[in-house]
C-alpha cells in the first residue's frame, strides 16, 4: 500500500505526460478532459477529504472560471493573463462569499447550502442571455498568452492543462503537511478540541474554501479553452455530483486519487456510453460497488462471508 | 491577597426549568488548585463549559486576570492562556501522540496561515511536544497513534496537550476519569506537580485525589455552590456532608 501510495503521483504524471506521444487527437481531447475534471476534482478533495467540509456545489466554479473567459471573449478581451486573473479572482470570491455563510454550518446543512449557492449561480448565468443564455455560447478564440503558447493547438493546451495539474497536485501535497494543512485535518478530526486548543477554525476553513474554490476556477478557465463553448450545464448541480463521485472514487484525502477517479469515471462514460445510451444506469451500480467497497468494515464483512463458505463444505 | 487569575462572578445557566448553573461565584488564584466536586448532574461539567465559552451563560461574569472575558470564542479564550482538558478524553485518534502535542504547540506559536514548510519536521513545534510528552512520561509512546493508546496513557496526552498550550489557567474536566488506582496515582503526581506552576479549576469525583491535591474545594448541587474552603472544612462541613461526602462514607 505504501508502494502504491509512493509511486501513485509520479507514475499518474508520467502516464499523462505519455499521452500525446500516442499521436490520436482523440485520446489528446479525452485526456486534456481527464486532467481538467481531475484538477477540479484535486480541489475537492482539498477540503472534502482533508477537511471534512462536503461542499455540493463545486462546478459553480468551474462555471465561474468557464464564463469568466467566455465573457471576456464575448466583450472582446482575449488576454490570457486576464482571463487567469478574471477566472481565478471571480471564483475565489465566490468561495469567500459562499463559504463565509456556509461555513457556519455544519452537516447536512453546509451541504445543502453550497447546493443552493451553486444553483443561483447556475441560474444567473442561464438567464444572461446576452451570452448564450440557457442555449450557450460559442467562444470563437482562446486565451491569448502570446505566440509561444497557442491555446488552439491541442497539443499545447494539452501539456499547459498538464503542467496546471502537475503545479497544483505538488503544491497541495507540501500545503497538506504545513502548519495550514495540519490545523484543516485536525479540524476535521474534531473541531472542539482545536477550538479549545485556541485555534480559530472557522478562520483557516474559509482560507481552505476559497483556496479550493480557486483552483477549481482555473480549472474552468482551462475548460472553456477546450470545449470553446460556454453553457450553464458545466454547473448544473449533477456536474458538482459527478466531481464528487471523482474524488470518492480515487480516493478521498489523497490527491493524486481524485485525478486517478476523474480518469476512470470519464473513461467508463466515455467506454459505457459507446455501449448504451442508458450508460449511466450501469455507471450508477459500479459507483455504488466502489462506494461500498472503499469501506474497510464492508470489505471486512465480505471477507468473513467467503471464508465461511470455503469453510462450510469441509463440514458438510 | 493577590489578584485572582480567573474570577467568576454570578454565573447562571438555565435549560427549560432547570438551573443547571444557579449564581455561582468562584475564584480561582494563581499556582494553586482549586477543585469542585458534587454529585452526578450537580452541573460541574455545564459550569466548565461556560468558563471554557462552549456555553454562553444567561448571565453572569468571567475575568480572566481582571479582564472580562465572558463574550469571546473557547479559541480566543484559550488564545489568551484559558486551557480546558475533557472529561470524555478528546484527542486526534490518527495522529501519534507526538503530533497530538505539537498541534498544541501550534496552537500557540503564531497564526498557523503558513503553507509551505512540513510541520512534522519543524523543531520549533516538535521539540517543545517532545518535551512535554517526556515530562508526563509518554516519551516512549510518542509516535504510537493516540487512538491506540490505553485509556490512561490518551488521559495523560490530554493532559500534556492542555499543558502544551501555554496556559496560564486550566480547567480540568474529570482527569482521572475511567482510570485503575494505579494509573490514577501516577496521574495524581502529574497534577500535583502543576501546584504553584498554574491556577488550577480542578473537577473531579475522586475524593481521595480532591483532597490530596486541592488547596481549596468548592461543592456544587443542583448547580449552586453550597459549601467553599479548605479541604478540612468542606470535609466538616454539614450541607456538603449530606450532599455527597456522607453519601461516600455510607457507601
Amino acid at each position: 500500500m505504501t508502494v502504491l501510495r509512493r509511486a501513485a503521483v509520479p507514475a499518474t504524471l508520467l502516464a499523462l505526460a505519455l499521452v500525446p506521444l500516442a499521436g490520436q487527437e482523440f485520446a489528446l481531447d479525452l485526456f486534456t478532459r481527464i486532467m481538467i475534471f481531475g484538477l477540479a476534482a484535486l480541489s475537492l478533495d482539498f477540503i472534502l477529504g482533508y477537511g471534512g467540509m462536503v461542499s455540493f456545489g463545486h462546478a459553480a466554479y468551474l462555471g465561474i472560471g468557464s464564463y469568466a473567459v467566455g465573457i471576456s471573449v464575448a466583450l472582446g478581451l482575449t488576454d490570457g493573463f486576464a482571463h487567469l486573473a478574471l477566472a481565478a479572482g471571480g471564483s475565489g470570491l465566490a468561495a469567500l462569499v459562499i463559504g463565509f455563510v456556509a461555513l457556519r454550518t455544519r452537516g447536512t446543512t453546509f451541504i445543502m447550502l453550497t447546493l443552493a449557492f451553486a444553483q443561483m449561480i447556475y441560474f444567473l448565468c442561464e438567464s444572461l442571455n446576452q451570452f448564450g443564455g440557457d442555449n450557450g455560447l460559442n467562444i470563437p478564440t482562446h486565451s491569448d498568452f502570446g505566440r509561444w503558447l497557442p491555446l488552439d493547438d491541442p497539443r499545447v493546451l494539452y501539456y499547459v492543462t498538464f503542467a496546471a495539474l502537475a503545479v497544483f497536485l505538488l503544491l497541495g501535497r507540501r500545503v497538506v503537511r504545513s502548519r495550514f494543512g495540519l490545523v484543516i485535518r485536525a479540524a476535521k478530526s474534531n473541531e472542539r478540541r482545536m477550538a479549545a486548543l485556541g485555534f480559530p477554525v472557522f478562520h483557516y476553513q474559509l482560507a481552505a474554501f476559497v483556496i479550493a474554490g480557486t483552483v477549481c476556477g482555473v480549472a474552468g478557465m482551462l475548460l472553456a479553452n477546450q470545449t470553446e463553448f460556454l453553457a450553464p450545464a458545466i454547473m448544473h448541480w449533477t456536474r458538482s455530483g459527478e466531481i464528487m463521485m471523482m474524488v470518492i472514487l480515487g480516493g478521498r484525502g489523497t490527491l493524486v486519487g481524485p485525478v486517478v477517479g476523474a480518469a476512470i469515471y470519464l473513461l467508463l462514460e466515455q467506454v459505457l456510453s459507446g455501449w448504451t445510451e442508458h450508460w449511466q444506469a450501469v455507471l450508477g451500480p459500479i459507483l455504488v460497488a466502489v462506494v461500498l467497497l472503499s469501506r474497510p468494515r464492508t470489505r471486512r464483512a465480505l471477507a468473513q462471508r467467503l471464508r465461511r463458505r470455503r469453510i462450510a463444505p469441509a463440514h458438510a | 491577597m493577590p489578584e485572582p487569575l480567573l474570577d467568576i462572578r454570578g454565573l447562571c445557566k438555565r435549560f427549560g426549568g432547570l438551573r443547571a448553573t444557579d449564581d455561582v461565584s468562584l475564584t480561582l488564584f494563581p499556582g494553586e488548585i482549586h477543585a469542585v466536586i458534587g454529585p452526578n448532574g450537580a452541573g460541574k461539567t455545564t459550569l466548565i463549559a461556560q468558563i471554557a465559552g462552549e456555553l454562553a451563560p444567561d448571565s453572569g461574569q468571567v475575568l480572566l486576570d481582571g479582564a472580562e472575558i465572558t463574550r469571546l470564542s473557547s479559541a480566543a479564550r484559550a488564545a489568551r492562556g484559558l486551557v480546558r482538558s475533557f472529561q470524555i478524553t478528546s484527542v486526534f485518534p490518527d495522529f501519534s501522540a507526538l503530533d497530538n502535542v505539537a498541534l498544541a504547540v501550534q496552537a500557540h506559536a503564531g497564526h498557523s496561515f503558513r503553507f509551505w514548510r512540513p510541520a512534522a519536521r519543524d523543531p520549533a513545534l516538535r521539540e517543545p511536544a517532545r518535551a512535554r510528552l517526556a515530562e508526563m512520561g509518554l516519551a516512549a509512546r510518542a509516535d504510537v497513534p493516540a487512538g491506540a493508546l490505553s485509556h490512561g496513557e490518551r488521559r495523560t496526552l490530554e493532559l500534556a496537550m492542555a499543558l502544551a498550550a501555554a496556559p496560564r489557567a486550566l480547567l480540568l474536566d474529570e482527569p482521572l476519569a475511567g482510570m485503575g488506582p494505579e494509573e490514577s496515582a501516577q496521574m495524581i503526581r502529574l497534577l500535583a506537580g502543576l501546584k504553584g506552576r498554574f491556577g488550577v479549576l480542578l473537577v473531579e469525583h475522586d475524593m481521595d485525589a480532591v483532597f490530596a491535591l486541592a488547596d481549596r474545594v468548592s461543592v456544587l448541587e443542583y448547580g449552586r455552590v453550597i459549601a467553599a474552603g479548605t479541604p478540612e472544612e468542606v470535609r466538616r462541613d454539614p450541607l456538603a456532608r449530606a450532599a455527597y461526602l456522607g453519601e461516600d462514607e455510607a457507601a
